[in-house]
């Protein structure tokens, strides 16, 4: 693998659930590419496959198509004992700092796991290397022989990001890390994962329903619906001048008191279609306020426009700064 | 927690200040401890309990008291029966020699026949108890962390065996099992009656452990550090032995006391009925079967066995019982 290959590679991801009364297309066909030290933001509502597609790039879940190269291998399908050389640099952050540590297990052990299940030793021994990463995520390495019911909700969560630290991975995929937390704690936990990020030099795939913290932590965002990705882009570019109709009514609704009224508002009508039987064509069309015929029949594809970075998937994407489509004040 | 202005950290590092006065460094007290802590301030847990740290005790000692009481299991004492073969004095022949008095007929000494009938029941029980929980929580573990066909099979083997009559099969097989090692006239070693009586009990046994145990792991199973092993790459057994069993244990634990005096009266029942164990292997149930046929004549015969084995199983239940709320003191009474 050569110095301009991207960490992670992802084409045409698919993972299909079998329910009863048909398939849920969870996630269907997603592109996008991770650099090393690269943070991408993964973002869109509840239902639009964020998270499947986090246990997918981890393995958590087996892909029912498309391709995961990590670090110039396919491990797309690969099994326990050929993905073991990978699962150290490959990392996961969960959602619920409570469910996501052992109760019966102390928080050294805990921090330990991923060294001990993959026969690592560190130099200077398990121990010490754990109580580093315990100073490193800021909590004291006194601590080492206590449970997670003594720990705050924070703190369980440091735990959690220490766990994924310890193997010393590439990528780590952080899914929804600070949604659990309480708003004051949530900005303590970003800033140390923005800290990890710089100093370690990681590569992070975030993701998030917060469009404020994707902005904050991430050089890169994705912007999901239904299972697939409709616009991708550097950071400025997607918060700045969205193209998609989904990213702008996104971005719209994220309340701004320096913006007060409706002026510049997208509604968006209706619920999220089932993902059981997604609309046909364009998946967004059922809430697009500017859905036209072509958008029913032809799927639009992610294509880049003007030779930027940014890519979209619309037939009819929209330019220039949020909140001027509907003649409101621009931002 | 969260209106801790400075970090998340803050309410650990009172608590490493508050100790830091103290000797030795921060030690969390693990959810075990917890229990043994609420179990030691529990009144009943504390006098089952020592009820049955004195029969284990007394179980093991069995060779022992026989040593220091000076009569042996097997010993008769014809010359303290009358010539109907009752026993001589009141309550059954109860002296400062015989504690519990004698058997009618035979004229053996009840107490010291009490004591190896308890190291009997004892091992029958806890060997069958010890085997039920290892197959169930194996078959259980096995069946609840992979499911698909394997959860399959298991499902089908419990309701198999659940569906099959216990006492039914236990009459037939036993007789048959004996007759297929041993012929008629030979004399079938008492270790022989142990053995079969165990295999039935954890033949027949371990489907609720395999039940509970299954249910404990589906729900463990969707649980995010159970995932996070799976992510890190741990292995079959990790996840099983290291991740998902140490959360269960506690209700392992408690069908474990209770299946032990349910095995104990079980194996009292089995040799009341005749297919447990031979006669000249000491068991509750068949003194209590003899001791029927003097119930009128001579009801300290009955009572002592009877009492016993009732204060045996009691104090086991209650001790289960106690060790439930100890581990979940969240569970309603």
């Amino acid at each position: 693998m050569t110095a301009g290959d991207p960490l992670l590679r992802v084409r045409g991801l698919t993972k299909h659930f079998r329910v009863r009364g048909g398939l849920v297309r969870a996630v269907d066909g997603l592109d996008f590419e991770v650099r090393a030290g690269e943070t991408l933001g993964l973002v869109g509502e509840s239902g639009c496959g964020k998270t499947t597609t986090g246990r997918l790039l981890v393995r958590l879940l087996e892909p029912t198509g498309g391709r995961i190269e990590f670090a110039g291998q396919d491990i797309t399908h690969a099994g326990r004992r050929a993905l073991r050389p990978l699962r150290s640099q490959l990392q996961i952050i969960f959602q619920d700092p409570y469910a996501s540590l052992n109760p019966r297990h102390t928080v050294g052990r805990i921090i330990a796991m991923p060294l001990q299940v993959n026969g690592i030793t560190p130099p200077g021994g398990t121990r010490a290397r754990v109580r580093e990463l315990m100073e490193l995520v800021g909590l004291n390495p006194e601590h080492y022989d206590r449970y997670p019911h003594e720990f705050s909700g924070g703190q369980r969560q440091r735990v959690g990001i220490a766990r994924a630290l310890a193997p010393g991975p590439r990528l780590v995929v952080a899914d929804e890390p600070v949604s659990a937390l309480d708003v004051s704690i949530q900005a303590q936990v970003v800033n140390l994962l923005r800290r990890l990020q710089r100093e370690l030099g990681l590569a992070f795939v975030l993701i998030a329903h917060d469009l404020a913290v994707v902005r904050h932590f991430c050089q890169r965002v994705a912007v999901m619906y239904l299972g697939r990705i409709v616009e991708i882009g550097d950071r400025d570019d997607i918060y700045r001048r969205p193209q998609h109709p989904y990213t702008r009514a996104l971005l719209a609704a994220v309340p701004d008191v320096t913006r007060l009224g409706s002026a510049g508002r997208i509604r968006l009508a209706g619920d999220l279609p089932t993902p059981l039987d997604p609309p046909s064509g364009c998946r967004f069309r059922t809430r697009c306020p500017n859905a036209r015929q072509r958008c029913a029949e032809q799927e639009p594809a992610l294509l880049r426009r003007d030779g930027g970075n940014q890519a979209t998937a619309c037939h009819f994407p929209q330019s220039g700064p949020l909140g001027v489509e509907r003649g409101g004040v621009p931002a | 927690m969260s209106l801790s202005p400075v970090d998340g950290a803050a309410p650990a590092e009172i608590g490493a200040s508050g100790s830091a006065g103290g000797a030795g460094p921060v030690v969390g007290r693990s959810p075990g401890q917890l229990t043994w802590m609420r179990l030691r301030r529990d009144r009943t847990a504390q006098v089952s309990g020592a009820m049955l740290v004195l029969f284990v005790l007394v179980a093991l000692a069995a060779p022992l008291i026989e040593l220091a009481y000076g009569i042996g299991p097997r010993d008769q004492f014809q010359g303290k029966l009358d010539g109907a073969g009752m026993p001589l004095g009141y309550a059954g022949g109860v002296s400062g020699e015989h504690f519990f008095g004698l058997e009618p007929g035979l004229g053996r000494d009840i107490f010291i026949r009490l004591v190896y009938g308890l190291r009997t029941s004892l091992f029958i029980a806890g060997t069958a108890a010890v085997l039920t929980a290892a197959i169930g929580v194996v078959l259980g573990a096995l069946a609840g962390y992979l499911g698909g066909w394997l959860d399959a099979v298991v499902n089908w083997l419990t309701d198999l065996t659940l569906a099959m009559p216990f006492l039914v099969i236990a009459l037939a097989l036993t007789p048959t099992l004996t007759l297929r090692f041993y012929g008629q006239r030979d004399a079938v070693p008492p270790a022989f009656g142990v053995g079969v009586l165990i295999a039935i009990f954890a033949g027949f046994g371990w489907t609720s452990t395999a039940r509970l145990v299954r249910g404990q792991v589906i729900a463990l199973r969707e649980r995010e550090f159970v995932a996070a092993a799976r992510a890190s790459g741990a292995g079959l057994g990790h996840m099983l032995f290291r991740q998902l069993l140490p959360n269960i244990w506690a209700p392992i634990l408690v069908s474990f006391s209770l299946a032990v005096p349910q095995f104990v009266t079980g194996e009292a029942a089995l040799s009341f009925i005749g297919v447990g164990l031979t006669e000249d292997t000491p068991s509750f149930g068949r003194m209590i079967y003899q001791s029927l046929d003097y119930l009128q004549t001579d009801p300290a015969f009955v009572f002592f066995p009877g009492a016993t084995i009732f204060a045996l199983v009691f104090a086991f239940n209650l001790f289960g019982d106690a060790l439930r709320d100890a581990l979940d003191p969240k569970s309603s009474r």
